[in-house]
């Protein structure tokens, strides 16, 4: 039989609730994420205008790179000043 | 690794301690003397390792260190050894029979005065290799930290690792107490010190858990330095493996080794350096991908969401060949001393050819090779992305034969790579893909400055160099990032 070392970090992640999702979107302010991808902003300009349209306040953001993480500063920025986020990963 | 503190069994007697066993000539011969030291001696131990009823001793009896307790903290490589202890602390020791060190020690002038003067001793039982993993595990075991893990009698050991979703496809070694111990004794380092912080799920990494990956990896002791150090640099924000092992893209890191370590270990810098058959090539690079995997979290189709992916994110390792290059190392090239050991990891895929048969002119060639690298990841894609130009040594003696070092070729490459935006707008070429419009009025660079670094390798003959195509480069992406080692300690910086 044999015995052998734990080749893995030994933790198993826990599942994280996802946030309460907004019954309404009324009077609520929206964030609109571009992970800085080619055409992102072109997607997130068509949404930034029918939510204007809604009476909805967006605020824009943008990842520095798409190849790395957000900065904990944005998701921090992001999860104070908004109710929801909508992030583009188009191309 | 430091050593755990001896048990009470294994503590020096005070005054004359001998160690044999049964098994060797050398202390068969010395017996009678062991049996009249003890008799006329104040105080004279004598350690067995095999054969409790050896020596005879008349009265007294021969401590029983068949446990090996003793020999094993007491570090004895050779029976017999002869040790002076005073106030507990080893005063000096002689191994083998040598008349003279023997006489000096037990003050007796005429002591085997009818023996030959000097026979060498034996191996002892402690540094037998059939024993010494088993030995390693009982004395120093306690020393490892990460949990066991029982495979059930009937399991495969081999399935068993698949099963529980360890390996990148092909088998592990498993990865038991003796074979880490064994690979610690590769450094001179703490098994429990932090080494990084592995993305994606940012855990931190101990020696130990390098040491286990590597065992899996199939990795000697003598690598271990070598993957520690590609570990660090792979965990740095420079080189961002987090977005490395997430993105869509092929890459994953290609690992260059400089310096004296490459050839100590055997490491392969000439022929098929970046294909198989080498273990320390094959083996180093494996070791870190099932580090950023079984730590990391970086599980293909999970985290890891490359699109082809890539052979070379199994392993993608090869050492410079710097004996007779005509160019300054890739490390000496980014601020490592000439000797020192370093590694250079890349972000990168597979190996594409660039191929001129004909060039006997450097400019020539280096025309040739910048209108490949022109081409790399997309004709029309200029500046976000990296490329690695790996030169081999018959194109390398063209350059050298030419006078071109390093810097020459690199900024001939440079002028040669300044493409017209005319042909990299979108639609230019009858092709979408490209730049906006813009652009259509400047010069652009192919690669951004130290976008194409340059290394050299390979095989004696072949007219071709590779270009390993990069990741996204720079503080955007990946940079390049470079670790030296010292190859004894497993210490870099």
């Amino acid at each position: 039989m044999t015995v052998v070392l734990n080749p893995t970090a030994g933790k198993i992640a826990q599942g994280l609730a996802a946030a309460q999702r907004p019954v309404s979107l009324d009077g609520k302010v929206v964030g609109l994420l571009d992970i800085s991808k080619a055409r992102g902003n072109i997607f997130l300009d068509q949404l930034e205008a029918e939510l204007t349209n809604r009476g909805l306040t967006v605020r824009r953001f943008s990842k520095p790179t798409f190849a790395k993480p957000a900065p904990v500063d944005l998701r921090h920025e992001i999860a104070a000043s908004c109710d929801a986020v909508i992030e583009a990963l188009a191309d | 690794m430091p050593e755990p503190t001896a048990p009470m069994d294994a503590k020096l007697p005070e005054g004359l301690v001998a160690v044999v066993k049964r098994d060797c000539a050398t202390c068969t011969l010395v017996a009678p003397l062991l049996k009249d030291l003890v008799a006329t001696h104040d105080a004279f131990t004598v350690y067995v390792q095999d054969d409790i009823s050896f020596p005879d001793l008349g009265n007294a009896a021969p401590k029983d260190d068949t446990s090996l307790t003793f020999s094993w903290h007491n570090n004895i490589e050779t029976v017999p050894t002869l040790i002076e202890v005073a106030d507990g602390e080893e005063v000096r020791r002689t191994v083998g029979w040598l008349r003279s060190d023997w006489q000096n020690f037990t003050g007796r002038t005429d002591l085997g005065s009818d023996l030959p003067e000097m026979r060498p001793g034996c191996g002892s039982l402690s540094v037998d290799p059939n024993l010494v993993d088993e030995l390693a595990v009982r004395f120093t075991g306690s020393k490892l930290k990460s949990r066991r893990i029982e495979f059930a009698a009937m399991e495969d050991d081999f399935e068993a690792a698949f099963d529980r979703g360890w390996t990148d496809g092909l088998p592990v070694i498993p990865p038991t107490e003796a074979r880490v111990l064994r690979m610690l004794t590769g450094i001179g380092r703490d098994p429990g010190e932090i080494v990084a912080t592995v993305p994606p799920n940012l855990v931190d990494v101990t020696v130990e858990q390098v040491a286990i990956n590597a065992v899996m990896a199939g990795c000697k002791p003598e690598y271990l330095s070598v993957v520690l150090a590609a570990v660090e640099a792979a965990c740095t924000d420079q080189f961002n493996m987090h977005g490395l092992i997430a993105t869509t893209y092929f890459s994953g890191p290609v690992i260059v080794v400089n310096g004296p370590i490459a050839k100590r270990i055997g490491m392969n810098a000439g022929g098929n350096l970046m294909g198989q058959g080498n273990r320390a090539n094959m083996t180093i690079g494996r070791a870190v991908n099932l580090i950023i995997r079984n730590i990391g979290g970086g599980i293909p189709g999970q985290v890891d969401m490359s699109m082809h992916g890539s052979p070379g994110k199994l392993s993608f390792c090869f050492a410079e060949r710097e004996d007779d290059s005509p160019f300054t190392s890739l490390a000496q090239s980014r601020g490592v001393a000439p000797g020192q050991s370093a590694v250079t990891l890349f972000a990168g895929q597979g190996p594409t050819p660039i191929v001129d048969q004909l060039s006997r002119d450097p400019d020539s060639l280096a025309r040739s090779i910048a209108s490949v690298l022109r081409s790399t990841h997309h004709p029309k894609l200029v500046i976000g992305m990296d490329a690695m130009l790996v030169i081999s040594p018959e194109h390398g003696k063209v350059f050298a034969e030419g006078g071109w070092d390093r810097t020459a070729l690199e900024e001939r490459l440079a002028e040669l790579l300044e493409v017209p935006g005319s042909e990299l707008i979108r639609g230019a070429a009858f092709v979408d893909e490209g730049l906006p419009p813009d652009f259509a009025d400047s010069d652009l660079p192919k690669f951004r400055p130290g976008g194409l670094p340059i290394v050299f390798g390979g095989g004696d003959a072949g007219l071709f160099s590779s270009v390993i195509s990069g990741w996204v480069g720079g503080p955007m992406g990946s940079d390049l990032a470079t670790r030296t080692m010292d190859s004894t300690t497993g210490a870099s910086s």
